[in-house]
């Protein structure tokens, strides 16, 4: 178990030196969902009303977790198509440690990548009204639908052939993402695109996030509930998934 | 006996999906200490093999055996004893040479302090000590190569496997590859070494197995496999068929086989290189015929494996 432990920070720490060795890359995608909040709060905020930049960050903060999906798919594909994964494998080492590399990695990456957003929110005047402790629990929401997404991103990286298919992905997540809570309430949709959208798992997180920070925006019932149950299917489902995948790499 | 590295007993492999087995009866037996050469053209069964052996693989049939451990049954134990130089340079492009090394010499669980003084000694070893400190995207091929050859070798592995290593790599870079090789060799690591080229078996490995079609057809030394491999071969070229035509008894006389007939081309194997050559073509002379083109040369490695493989068959009819 401790060796399982010390393998997968040497391997979360690969990670972070590819922070240190490439900076620009790593500060632009954090700072991405800066510049939507702004395009869609500052440009649309006018017209949608007064209270909308309050409305969108939680929306906001949910997207940037789905965005993700898009850096663990590239991370894993890259790997498995450089060879890396085989030499991985190749290892006197627990093929868990592997998985659970990516993952420290990645929910760190999302993490940083939250604080900025939340720190640049905050900066233009959005607040949390209900507490530390309620805002506290939205954050750990926040990063269960990041954890649940990461085995999405693994998922689609060892399916995909090499990190050209990314692309794809990094088109889907736009019509993902707005098909949502996360930019205007689905109770404004059309009807059939409305309740795709309430379906939608970054709805539930945007939902509950709202309801914990008291930010304003109708809340469906079940909000919070739905926020830990979404998670958790997606997980049940894509983590024996890609386990299977890592399985299947060796047939 | 001496002790095997590697033993394969009939291993079987057929991809999902796929209509014939990449493996078909594969046996090899390396003894400790040696380098064998696996040669074969594309598609034979190299990487399969090597996979396979490497634990990244399952077998379908068969058993195999490498460093003593079953590598079905005991892959953990397997693992720690090789190294593995995949076809393609699995390092890191984003680290700097030396940050890969201490990566996987953390891997291979060498405390920090040990995995960095083992990172600069191999560094130094394959004249990477100046290049140690950038980032691998900006390595040449050859570097990249002997980084990668630098990362199995961070726990001195009982056997290497090596796949492949000079492909798509200009002849510097061969080159470079080829002499950190020979002082593994020297070292007395035993090494699985998989190539497309004879040259390269014959450069690096004491004996040398051919693979065809997923199945060891010959197994020998350099110089027995020279041997077995036959005859040079003459390829001549006429304005035209029917000038071909004409030419084929003259040059079918002197021929030491079968010769191949293809439109205006004619391809003889010959066994005395020099002799043949001035005969057919005085022969020609006689008939007033003018090849437009003449050409000397050794036997590519698929006439090499087709004259194995018709040889092996006339032999499985002779048996039966």
């Amino acid at each position: 178990m401790t060796a399982v432990l010390g393998e997968t920070w040497v391997l979360a720490r690969r990670e972070l030196t590819h922070w240190r060795q490439q900076p620009a890359g790593v500060i632009v995608n954090w700072l991405f969902t800066v510049m939507i909040a702004l395009m869609f709060g500052g440009l649309f905020g006018g017209a949608i009303g007064a209270d909308y930049f309050d409305y969108l960050m939680p929306g906001m903060f949910a997207l940037a977790m789905f965005f993700g999906v898009e850096a663990t798919m590239t991370a894993v594909s890259t790997d498995a198509a450089k060879g890396v994964t085989d030499r991985f494998r190749s290892l006197p080492i627990n093929s868990a440690s592997v998985v659970l590399g990516r993952c420290l990695a990645d929910l760190m990456n999302s993490a940083v990548g939250l604080a900025v957003l939340v720190g640049a929110a905050a900066a233009l005047g959005w607040r949390w009204h209900e507490g530390p402790g309620r805002a506290l629990t939205a954050f750990g929401l926040l990063l269960l639908l990041r954890f649940a997404l990461l085995w999405v991103g693994i998922f689609l990286g060892l399916v995909v052939k090499g990190p050209e298919s990314v692309t794809m992905v990094q088109i889907l997540v736009w019509p993902v993402g707005f098909l949502s809570g996360v930019f205007v309430d689905p109770a404004t949709m059309p009807s059939w695109l409305g309740t795709i959208a309430q379906w939608n798992p970054l709805s539930a997180t945007a939902a509950a996030s709202r309801e914990l920070f008291g930010n304003p925006g109708l809340v469906p019932d079940h909000a919070l509930l739905l926020a830990v149950l979404w998670p958790l299917l997606l997980t049940a489902v894509f983590l024996p998934l890609s386990v299977h995948r890592h399985r299947r790499l060796g047939s | 006996m001496a002790e095997l590295a590697i033993s394969a007993d009939g291993v079987r492999k057929t991809y999902r999906g796929a209509q014939t087995p990449a493996l078909d009866g594969f046996d090899l037996q390396v003894p400790r200490g040696t380098v064998c050469g696996l040669l074969g053209p594309n598609g034979a069964g190299k990487t399969t093999a090597v996979r396979i052996l490497a634990t990244l693989m399952r077998l379908d049939a068969g058993r195999a055996l490498v460093a003593g451990h079953d590598v079905t049954t005991r892959a953990a134990q397997v693992r720690q004893r090789i190294g593995l130089v995949g076809q393609y340079t699995a390092v890191d492009e984003i680290l700097s040479g030396r940050q890969n090394l201490v990566l996987f010499g953390r891997l291979n669980h060498l405390g920090k302090a040990r995995a960095a003084t083992r990172a600069d000694a191999l560094l130094e070893r394959f004249g990477l000590a100046e290049a140690g400190g950038k980032p691998v995207a900006k390595y040449s091929g050859g570097m990249r190569r002997r980084l990668d050859l630098a990362t199995s070798l961070i726990v001195s592995p009982e056997v290497l496997f090596v796949d492949e290593p000079t492909t798509g790599l200009d002849p510097q870079g061969r080159q470079e590859v080829w002499s950190a090789l020979r002082e593994l060799v020297a070292g007395g690591t035993t090494i699985l070494l998989t190539t497309q080229y004879l040259e390269e078996a014959d450069q690096l490995a004491g004996r040398i197995a051919m693979l065809w079609h997923g199945r060891v057809v010959s197994e020998g030394t350099p110089d027995e496999l020279k041997a077995a491999i036959g005859d040079d071969w003459i390829d001549l070229a006429f304005a035209d068929a029917e000038q071909a035509c004409r030419a084929l008894p003259a040059v079918a006389l002197h021929a030491d086989g079968e010769p191949r007939f293809e439109q205006h081309r004619i391809s003889v194997p010959v066994r005395q290189r020099t002799r043949a050559l001035i005969a057919i073509s005085t022969a020609l002379a006689a008939e007033g015929i003018e090849p437009v083109e003449v050409n000397l040369r050794r036997p590519t490695l698929d006439e090499v494996f087709l004259d194995l493989h018709r040889k092996q068959g006339d032999k499985q009819e002779v048996a039966a």
